[in-house]
């Protein structure tokens, strides 16, 4: 038998077929028997006690479902960490845009007419906007005072070392809100009844977070609700917890109205509606030696959650560890706080708090570095976790981590030094500025502490009668590429072709619950436990004695056949278990946060145009180690498009807020990176494989977030010699830095 | 309700064969190719002619179709990204999407191809300027590019 | 799509004359439609007010580019990508089809026309800065007749022109530049494609021996219509480009724009980036000089 090995191999996309010729069944393509469609009417003001609700005249209202609290047959409440999140506000309201009431009627453009008819009338009440509104406890909108969460990571006496060291540095750094901006927007399809249950099919990255939320709202035993993906265009977070609103309300119109229900949302709707990435506030206060050793870290993050608690909490917490970044520091402090606000609750996004903790620190470790008199890279080269050493949660490193040999592969790939030096030189001279700048850090893989521990992850494998393989999973394929990179895994566990292993469709009728399609964790935890379902298919076979240790395609499938004429069927499922060596205490926060990290230097370079004040992109280096490449073409693929959501977040993406609505809700107005905006995105994996994941891999699809932002800012820096603590930076901002400096022009 | 227009027959020629749209004067290319021919191949991404993902052939030129009003289409010849694959086989671009990673979520896949299609018929050996400008208009989130570049290379390539 | 469409009339007339006929039949009964580009955006958002269209779209007599030899006249549904297709234009009307690559992608470059961006009145439109420094007429035709009006007569107020109701752009006439005669387009939208302008500013000067003989100057983005800057123009009308007249008419442009804060932008942005692009524009007209 010789059968090129399947992982690292570009094998083709599973469904890729299917999306290059439009045949691919996104939500808004299926169009059931006698499907009419839904519409939300939403809050106009940002808090206040609801007074009336006027429906305006000419609308034939008797045709129409209208659905209100009342008509919600179990909890009203968006079931996920706390619970505090309506499915529609009853009585008060909480942000803008929030959902009041739902209407349903088989016209679409009448429907919408009907929509723009209902008058919320709105008393309103003082609201607060911003993080440091919320922490001052302008007025206070959530529990007692306004913070839904709060962690504090202490490992050694961080302040031991301030009186005593060379240098104290410290900086406020700030990020906006960033709108996912997938392609497809929200939408579910609903079909409901007491007689038969909810069944929901839609656009989502976690049908079990689904799942769970509409057996509480519906007050059904879980067998009677089923969830089922369609073809999912584009989630990075966006589709993590907010489907779980969308389908709601589909299910709860299905419900009253007896037929199935499709509720898709425009752009505008989606981008004023839907979760955006936190607005950040980050303070650090570093201590350094003059020999440029790292001596102690106080970190203040601050996050701004919106209205309601949904994740907050743990985004905070992966913002929170991520917080020190991958730097051996004796004494670390993060604090840190999610907070309220009156706008739409801000969620789950590619990155998940650690892009906002990461961008400040990054950024200020090369102040810290001038202050020492170090280069950044040189201060850092000093400070890099190796082997054995602790990170700020006393995590040891077992691995072989090698940052430096990282950052001198990227700086190589990128001609830093050469640059740095060109650009130093020429730029007193030229109108365009150019710098370069660099950011080094490190991405954890899967739930935080405990989470997979309680997650209790479960993936199942059946092999048919004609020896194919399915892989059981709820895992989604997003477009990261889950249903080629499981087939991969499955197959080369088997020994298989590619093609014998296909993923079923997650239904959570039909499939297990692998846990969510987030935190980095499809590849690495879900992905090992494909591999070892996989291998239960052989162990039983092999335990029959249908099949030999070692044996042919052709072997495997007479064996299977055997099999199943014999028992009916051959299945096989594997489960979570955490190994013994990983321990967490969650608690004080201290212990293994993460089974692995992958570890990353990027480095930029940009341009800023003295004449109208923009920076762009000139080119993007991103090495990183992320254990085995299952899949180069794929692997490739999430960390150029990471990095282009990455410039993104540093140059272009800024929402504007109004009251906590979000003004300029339009692809328009919201820019994002055009194939005309993209510089060169080379990428470049550093191998290591990581004996926990399959095939030695570790997560990826996170970790080109962290670093652009940072890194971006820093070539600025370089660029204009002038440093900038927020992100998105705009050209406004630039003129107005430069304006105050009189520096240039 | 107030004075209302009532649905047009629009014959139009989609992917070759004759077509009969039942559609409002103003209703959308896109939404009547979805909804009277239920090609949903067509993608709506934002409405607003913003993001490409909507893009069709139009007389031979590529336009968002959620911009193009059905009473504008009558006796025009339509091309949907239904039928750039002919007779099951798939477009030079479409091959290569496939192999080299230009479709990840796949919602801006149709358009993005039916854009690329268009740069190929109007520059047969285009260099990657010509492909970033000619695909600005169509936005993608996932990839960055930059698959979407070598895929349209590559297709450059295997059709010489 | 947020508009109701049983409410909306897109009837397709085949010849101009028919076309007219819709714009006699009251005052602003019928509005004239052509690429659609701007009015789908409002009618998707359930912000398009009038109701009832006409198509001109395939009414062949607005289409096609003439040359003379003082001259080029463009139909009114010349679209971008005509613009960009044309040799005269982009010989002697660069920054016409810079303005043209630069508005939208390729699908917006195909059905977009210049008479429509004209119409549309925006002050944030791409191709009107480029038509006012190119010295522009516009040709207007109703049932009774025509008359040609000077394009930066054109637009009064926000969304407001001298157009009568009954009347439709026909033609743009273009001045071909004197030979030499130096050209600026700059569009400034924060991304490099698909971005609505922040400012752009468009000139066209002549000039002989450092001198200006000649000049015209015209910015987007920075008042409720887009700006043609005489004022400016006069200030650098007959004499040498250095850097203290860079200044001198820096200043004066200030004084004849009115930029805002909106959610795309600042007003002191716009003021100077608008300063920093016409001395940009100026600095290419003096002679590189050596220090």
């Amino acid at each position: 038998m010789s059968r090129a090995e399947l992982i690292g191999r570009p094998v083709p996309r599973k469904e890729g077929r299917e999306k290059v010729t439009g045949a691919a069944l996104y939500v808004d393509d299926i169009e059931p028997e006698g499907v009419i469609y839904g519409a939300t009417v939403r809050s106009p003001a940002a808090r206040g006690l609801v007074r009336e609700i006027v429906f305006g005249d000419r609308i034939p209202w008797d045709e129409f479902t209208i659905v209100r609290p009342a008509d919600i047959p179990g909890v009203n409440y968006v079931a996920l960490i706390l619970n505090d999140q309506p499915y529609l506000a009853d009585g008060v309201v909480n942000h803008p845009e929030e959902p009041v009431l739902l209407l349903a009627h088989p016209d679409k453009y009448l429907l919408e007419e009907a929509r723009r008819a209902v008058r919320v009338e709105v008393e309103e009440l003082p609201a607060v906007f911003t993080i440091e509104e919320s922490l001052e406890k302008k007025e206070v909108i959530w529990g007692e005072d306004n913070v839904f969460k709060s962690f504090l990571v202490d490992k050694g006496d961080v302040d031991s070392v301030w009186a005593s060291a060379d240098f104290v540095v410290e900086g406020e750094y700030t990020t906006g809100a960033q709108e996912h901006l997938y392609i497809e927007t929200n939408g579910c399809i609903a079909a409901a009844s007491p007689e038969a249950g909810v069944t929901v099919w839609g656009s989502m990255q976690c049908p079990y977070y689904v799942h769970k939320a509409l057996v509480k709202l519906f007050g059904l035993p879980e067998d009677r609700v089923r969830v089922v993906q369609t073809e999912t265009g584009g989630g990075f977070g966006g589709k993590e917890e907010f489907p779980s609103l969308v389908a709601g309300h589909a299910a709860l119109l299905a419900w009253k109205s007896g037929r199935p229900v499709k509720m898709v949302y425009d752009r505008a709707e989606d981008m004023v509606a839907s979760t955006k990435r936190h607005p950040s506030r980050t303070r650090v206060r570093a201590a350094a030696s003059r020999e440029g050793e790292l001596l102690g870290l106080d970190i203040d993050f601050v996050v701004d959650g919106g209205a309601y608690a949904t994740l907050s909490a743990v985004v905070l917490s992966r913002g929170t560890i991520h917080a020190a970044g991958p730097y051996n520091c004796p004494h670390v402090r993060v604090r840190s706080r999610a907070v309220a606000t009156n706008a739409p609750p801000h969620g789950a996004f590619r990155g998940f708090g650690a892009p906002q903790s990461i961008f400040a620190l990054e950024r200020h470790l090369d102040r810290v570095a001038r202050e020492v008199g170090l280069t950044p890279e040189e201060f850092r080269r000093r400070n890099f976790i190796r082997r054995g050493e602790t990170t700020a949660t006393g995590q040891v490193i077992h691995e072989d981590v090698d940052l430096a040999g990282i950052l001198d592969r990227a700086f190589e790939l990128s001609d830093y030094h050469a640059k740095r030096e060109r650009f130093a030189r020429e730029n007193a001279s030229s109108r365009v500025k150019r710098g370069v700048g660099f950011a080094t850090f490190m991405h954890g893989a899967g739930f935080t502490g405990s989470g997979e521990k309680f997650l209790q992850s479960v993936v199942g494998c059946e092999a048919t009668a004609d020896g194919r393989v399915h892989v059981l999973a709820a895992s989604t394929e997003i477009g990261q590429g889950t249903n080629t990179i499981f087939a991969q895994i499955a197959a080369e566990a088997l020994g298989l072709d590619y093609e014998r292993v296909e993923v079923v469709r997650p239904d959570t009728g039909n499939v297990p619950n692998s846990g969510p399609t987030v935190a980095s964790r499809t590849c690495m935890i879900v992905g090992k436990l494909v591999e070892s379902a996989a291998l239960g298919i052989k162990q039983q076979l092999t335990s029959a004695g249908l099949l030999r240790e070692k044996y042919t395609p052709e072997e495997f499938e007479r064996a299977c056949r055997e099999y199943v004429e014999r028992h009916g069927s051959l299945k096989s499922s594997a489960q979570y278990k955490q190994p013994d060596d990983i321990n967490w205490d969650d608690e004080h926060y201290r212990g293994d946060a993460y089974g692995a990290y992958a570890w990353a230097a990027y480095v930029a370079e940009v341009s800023v145009d003295t004449t109208t004040y923009e920076a762009r992109v000139e080119d993007f280096v991103a090495v990183q180690e992320v254990g085995r490449v299952i899949h180069p073409v794929l692997a490739a693929g999430q960390i150029e498009g990471g990095v282009a959501q990455g410039i993104g977040y540093a140059l272009y993406e800024r929402v504007a807020w109004e009251r906590g609505r979000m003004a300029n809700g339009q692809m328009t107005n919201y820019i994002i990176p055009t194939a005309a905006d993209v510089p060169p995105i080379r990428v470049h994996f550093l191998e290591n494989p990581h004996p926990g994941g399959p095939a030695g891999a570790k997560g990826i699809g996170e970790l080109p977030m962290d670093g652009p932002a940072p890194a971006i800012l820093n070539a600025v820096e370089q660029a204009l010699g002038i440093p900038f603590n927020h992100a998105p930076l705009t050209p406004e901002a630039v003129m107005e830095a430069l304006e105050r400096e009189g520096a240039l022009v | 309700m107030p004075e209302e227009t009532g649905k047009i027959t629009i014959n139009c020629t989609v992917n070759g064969e004759p077509a009969a749209l039942a559609a409002y004067p103003f209703e959308r290319l896109l939404d009547a190719l979805r909804q009277s021919l239920r090609l949903t191949g067509t993608k709506e991404g934002c409405g607003e002619g913003e993001c490409g993902a909507c893009s069709v052939m139009l007389d031979g030129r590529l336009v968002n179709s959620c911009l193009v009003p059905a009473a504008q289409v009558e006796g025009s010849v339509i091309k949907t990204i239904e039928g750039v694959a002919e007779g099951g086989r798939l477009h030079a671009v479409q091959q290569a999407f496939v192999e080299s990673g230009g479709a990840q979520c796949g919602i801006c896949t149709p358009g993005m191809v039916l854009a690329a299609v268009a740069l190929l018929e109007q520059n047969p050996r285009p260099g990657e300027d010509d492909i970033r400008r000619a695909l600005a208009g169509n936005l993608c989130r996932c990839t960055g590019y930059v698959k979407i570049f070598e895929s349209v290379l590559k297709a450059v390539d295997g059709s010489h | 799509m947020r508009a109701y469409l049983p409410a909306y009339e897109l009837v397709v007339p085949r010849t101009l004359e028919e076309a007219l006929g819709f714009l006699g039949e009251g005052a602003g009964v019928w509005r004239p439609f052509a690429g659609g580009t701007d009015l789908m955006v409002l009618l998707e958002a359930g912000r398009l007010a009038h109701r009832k269209f006409f198509s001109v779209w395939h009414l062949d007599e607005l289409r096609g580019i003439e040359v003379s030899d003082t001259h080029v006249t463009l139909g009114a549904l010349v679209t971008y990508s005509d613009v960009q297709a044309s040799e005269v234009l982009r010989r002697e009307f660069p920054s016409l089809c810079r303005a043209a690559s630069e508005t939208g992608g390729w699908a917006i470059q195909n059905r977009g026309t210049l008479g429509g961006n004209i119409a549309n009145a925006s002050p944030a439109a791409d191709s009107p800065p480029a038509l006012l420094a190119h010295g522009a007429e516009l040709e207007l035709v109703s049932a009774a007749g025509s008359r040609t009006v000077g394009y930066a007569d054109f637009h009064t107020g926000y969304k407001q022109t001298v157009m009568r109701p009954d009347e439709l752009i026909a033609r743009i006439r273009l001045p071909r530049p004197a030979p030499g005669a130096a050209h600026f387009y700059r569009k400034v939208g924060t991304r490099r494609a698909q971005a609505i302008s922040k400012v752009c500013l468009a000139g066209l000067a002549e000039t002989e021996g450092g001198v200006v003989r000649e000049v015209r100057l015209a910015v987007g983005s920075v008042a409720p219509t887009v700006v043609r800057c005489l004022r400016t123009e006069e200030v650098l009308k007959g004499r040498a480009v250095n850097p203290a007249l860079a200044a001198e008419a820096s200043a004066a442009l200030v004084g004849e724009i009115n930029p805002i804060d909106d959610i795309r932008s600042t007003a002191r942005y716009r003021a100077r980036v608008a300063q920093n692009l016409l001395e940009e524009f100026l600095s290419q007209l003096s002679p590189p000089s050596r220090s």
